[in-house]
């Protein structure tokens, strides 16, 4: 096996050497808790602030709106919980989408539990949500609405300054907060919270070059909010526990390179996607999933016919290509990916779902040798499968 | 995640494809994850003179697939009727308890296969 080809970005991404380098002083040298009144404390309150103010800058908000939290899922967390819990007794209705990540769609049935009420829109066969569909949905008991902004399985864009403008309008007033699980599109998509028209956003640092376990949470100013992690009084009351500081410090420079590098990252990660969907589409029965113009620049996602993700990520492995599929063995819960089939793409059909996302270190020279082995693995997995023949 | 045996059975699958004049096809679905394995035999006197399989799943799936053909073959219909679940996932050296449940499809599908068989000397 020689090199590794990672194409798996949308799983996590490697720490850029410049946001190492940053982060490093924070582990031994400027070890101080923020909260202290030392000058060592002050350095690091510091860092935490001025990383604050590099997320603000991407986001377009102060950097009072900005808390730190420990990765994407927190932040979904907190977003969903703090309105929900915040507005009960306006309402217990709230909004969200068949294919959000697990931590908003957990989330929204672990509330659903606790009795609130949670409509899931569907999605066209793109995974795109129908803005008015989340209009049409809204009562007068709705009190958030949370809708992803790219999907991480198949990369879809969703209309989210549209969405924002349906809600403000069916809202006749009422205060609805607009959630976006903006996890996927840091480094890809404008991140400005007043043009998505969003209350709440969330980020994770580690899908943008940045460390693990560190995420973003945006909450507009005079958004409900409800605290979920008592203690002291970090994160304006929001969060409470000491500031991850070097994983913060790593998070506001990743973000920052991740935003001045985003035109560079679209226009390289476009051209190797669209090679890469153009050699994989001609294998026979073989599909893009996902809208074929609204997605992550860096996202080409498909499905095989006659046979299952797993193995064929086996094989890919064996060359060296690391990749991910929504098939139900590749799971721990033993289940086909929510968003393939929210897609209405049929169970057996999911099981053959295959995910390459690209980042800025792959060549043209990786995406055609990944073009080239798959027919191959396609082939000799389908002259192994029952199916191949049945249904020919 | 695999041991080497089922990375081998996997890598290199032994007796892959179908019997057109099988005396026994079994077929089991599994129920957990959705995944489908077919078993043909061909009995002479009384012992499985061939086994082959067709299998759409993951990597334990098609190992033990792969597994199961190779063990019952020569066997007699009574000794392979004893091969179990546990048996093919042992000969493999172990699989990872998630994939426990993918045995089971392997060892069911050759007793379905010899089921087939069974009734078809009964009718025959
Ligand atoms: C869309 C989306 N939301 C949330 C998360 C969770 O982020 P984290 O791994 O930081 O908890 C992920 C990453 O898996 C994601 O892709
Ligand atoms: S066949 Fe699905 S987990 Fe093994």
């Amino acid at each position: 096996m020689g090199k590794l080809i990672y194409l798996d970005h949308a799983a996590t991404t490697p720490v850029h050497p410049k946001v190492l380098e940053a982060m490093l002083p924070y582990f031994s040298e400027r070890f101080g808790n923020p909260s202290s009144v030392y000058t060592i404390a002050q350095e690091a309150r510091q860092a935490v602030e001025a990383a604050r103010t590099q997320v603000a800058e991407v986001l377009g908000c102060t950097p009072r709106e900005v808390t730190f939290t420990s990765g994407g899922t927190e932040s979904d967390n907190i977003a969903v919980k703090a309105v929900a819990f915040a507005q009960q007794k306006l309402g217990n209705h709230i909004i969200t989408s068949t294919i959000e990540h697990h931590a908003v769609l957990e989330t929204a049935h672990a509330l659903e539990k606790m009795g609130f009420q949670v409509t899931f829109v569907p999605v066209d066969k793109y995974g795109v949500v129908n803005p008015d569909d989340v209009g049409r949905a809204i009562t007068d008991k709705t009190t958030l609405v949370s809708i992803m902004l790219a999907n991480n399985e198949v990369g879809t864009i969703e209309p989210i300054s549209d969405i924002a403008k349906v809600i403000k309008e069916r809202a006749k007033g009422r205060k609805i907060a607009f959630h976006t699980d903006a996890v996927q599109g840091a480094g890809s998509l404008d991140l400005n919270v007043d043009k998505l028209g969003v209350d709440m956003l969330s980020l994770s640092s580690h899908k943008f070059y940045g460390p693990k376990g560190v995420g973003v949470l945006y909450i507009r100013r005079g958004s409900p909010f409800q605290t979920w992690q008592h203690g002291g009084t970090q994160e304006r009351n929001r969060r409470a526990g000491t500031e991850n500081v070097p994983g913060i410090v790593g998070t506001g420079v990743a973000l920052k390179i991740a935003e001045e590098n985003r035109p560079a990252f679209v226009k390289h990660c476009t051209f190797l996607r669209d090679r890469l969907i153009a050699g994989i589409t001609k294998i026979e029965r073989a599909y893009l999933t996902g809208h074929p113009t609204q997605r992550l620049a860096n996202n080409a996602s498909f499905y095989f016919e006659f046979i299952e993700g797993e193995s064929i990520l086996l094989n890919l492995d064996f060359e060296g290509v690391a990749a991910s599929s929504g098939s139900a063995c590749t799971s721990a819960s033993l289940e086909p990916s929510h968003v393939i089939m929210g897609m209405g793409i049929p169970v057996e059909v999911a099981h053959g779902s295959i995910r390459f996302t690209l980042g800025l270190g792959n060549t043209q020279e990786e995406i055609d040798f990944v073009a080239s082995i798959i027919p191959g693995i396609v082939s000799r997995l389908r002259a192994m499968s029952p199916l191949t023949s049945e249904k020919r | 995640m695999y041991s080497d045996m089922v990375m081998d059975h996997f890598k290199n699958p032994r007796n892959i494809g179908s019997i057109t004049d099988a005396d026994g096809v079994g077929s089991e679905g599994n129920p957990v994850c959705g995944d489908i394995m077919k078993i043909y035999i061909k009995v002479k006197d009384g012992r499985i003179e061939d086994a082959k399989f067709q299998t759409f799943g993951c990597g334990a799936a098609i190992a033990t697939s792969s597994m199961v053909t190779e063990m019952v073959k020569g066997k007699t219909i009574e000794e392979a009727l004893v091969i179990s679940n546990k048996a093919v996932a042992e000969a493999l050296g172990g699989l990872p308890a998630t994939k426990m449940h993918c045995s089971n499809l392997a060892a069911d599908a050759l007793h379905r296969a010899i089921e087939d068989y069974q009734k078809k000397q009964k009718v025959g």
